[in-house]
């Protein structure tokens, strides 16, 4: 792939030289102006726009700018319980974001339905329907732990390849863009899963 | 002195071309080389709230709205008209008690057309 070695670039950066490549200034670029999507959907949101204000000033990363709308978002962060009611608007909204998109489960409703895991209106985890990318655990967790989860998204930005075989898939035609729309049915959402994405943890018994 | 005045004008003109066609033609590379299109049908959806639009967004709007908005509005201004004229309406000339009434005057005669219209019935 590359002309240089690591351990090249690594001496040239000591001596003053900096050399990078498309990939990793693009992927500088866009993990340091991660555009969350504004929408919040329980208390976890409080906690979100505690660290998007100064005390823990998420802006220091590049995040601040939260849309409104979500043609302009980059990372779709889930802060709250998703009610089953609120399912087909949240998975409507990822659709629409444009690639490449992240999503953060931030709190334990949206990672697996936290306390109101046994409520009959409650998606049990938010990964049933959409990918994602940092869980961030907690009832509510602490802004510090949004901007660890931040940090780590960041990381994996910038990790991300943009062509070859192991590329991301926002950049792989291949892979779907929009994730199918769950609607309401009888009893509960119709599918109850994405089943591409989300399958139920399987016990291996010993026999 | 400049024996091109209008120089500056000329550069200032193509900087500001220049300066917002080089990130639209970056993007439009960008996308040439890297991204991929992935329309789909939310993706292409106009209304951007999470909800599926119902309904035509061509309806009618009742204009009688507008009607009887424009009526209150004269009336709250009278009223602010009114107020200090009751408080000092002892002290005040013979022209100007007749101009007052002139002023109120004109305002029933507009409320006696409106009324006479049908527009102070919302049907």
């Amino acid at each position: 792939m590359s002309v240089l070695s690591d351990s090249l670039i690594e001496d040239l950066k000591k001596q003053g030289v900096l050399v990078t490549s498309i990939e990793a200034l693009y992927n500088w670029g866009r993990s340091n102006s991660v555009w969350p999507l504004q929408f919040g959907l329980a208390c976890c949101a409080i906690e979100m726009i505690a660290a998007s204000m100064a005390r823990f000033d998420l802006s220091r990363f590049g995040s601040e700018v939260f849309r409104p709308s979500p043609r302009q978002a980059d990372l779709m962060i889930v802060s709250g319980t998703v009610t089953k009611k609120m399912a087909p608007q949240v998975v409507r909204l990822f659709n629409q974001m444009p690639d490449p998109k992240y999503v953060i489960a931030m709190g334990a409703c949206a990672i697996s339905g936290g306390p109101f895991k046994q409520g009959y209106n409650v998606l049990k985890g938010v990964d049933r329907f959409i990918p994602v990318d940092i869980y961030i655990p907690g009832c509510p967790p602490r802004p510090e732990a949004l901007l660890h989860g931040l940090m780590e998204l960041q990381k994996k930005i910038r990790a991300q390849k943009l062509t070859g075989e192991n590329r991301a898939k926002y950049f792989d035609a291949a892979q779907p863009g929009e994730y199918p729309i769950p609607s309401f049915g009888e009893h509960d959402l119709e599918p109850s899963k994405n089943a591409a994405l989300w399958s139920p943890a399987q016990v291996a018994r010993k026999d | 002195m400049n024996s091109q005045p209008y120089l500056s004008l000329v550069v200032f003109a193509v900087v500001a071309a220049v300066f917002p066609l080089v990130p639209l033609i970056l993007a439009r590379l960008w996308f040439y080389f890297f991204a991929p299109l992935k329309p789909g049908e939310s993706k292409n959806a106009t209304y951007e709230c999470g909800l599926v639009s119902e309904g035509d967004a061509r309806i009618q709007f009742k204009a009688h709205y507008y009607l009887y908005a424009i009526v209150f509005l004269i009336f709250d201004v009278e009223t602010i008209f009114l107020l200090p004229f009751a408080t000092a309406f002892l002290n005040l000339s013979v022209g100007a008690v007749l101009a007052m009434l002139v002023f109120v005057l004109l305002l029933v005669e507009g409320l006696v057309w409106a009324w006479s219209k049908g527009y102070l019935e919302w049907d």
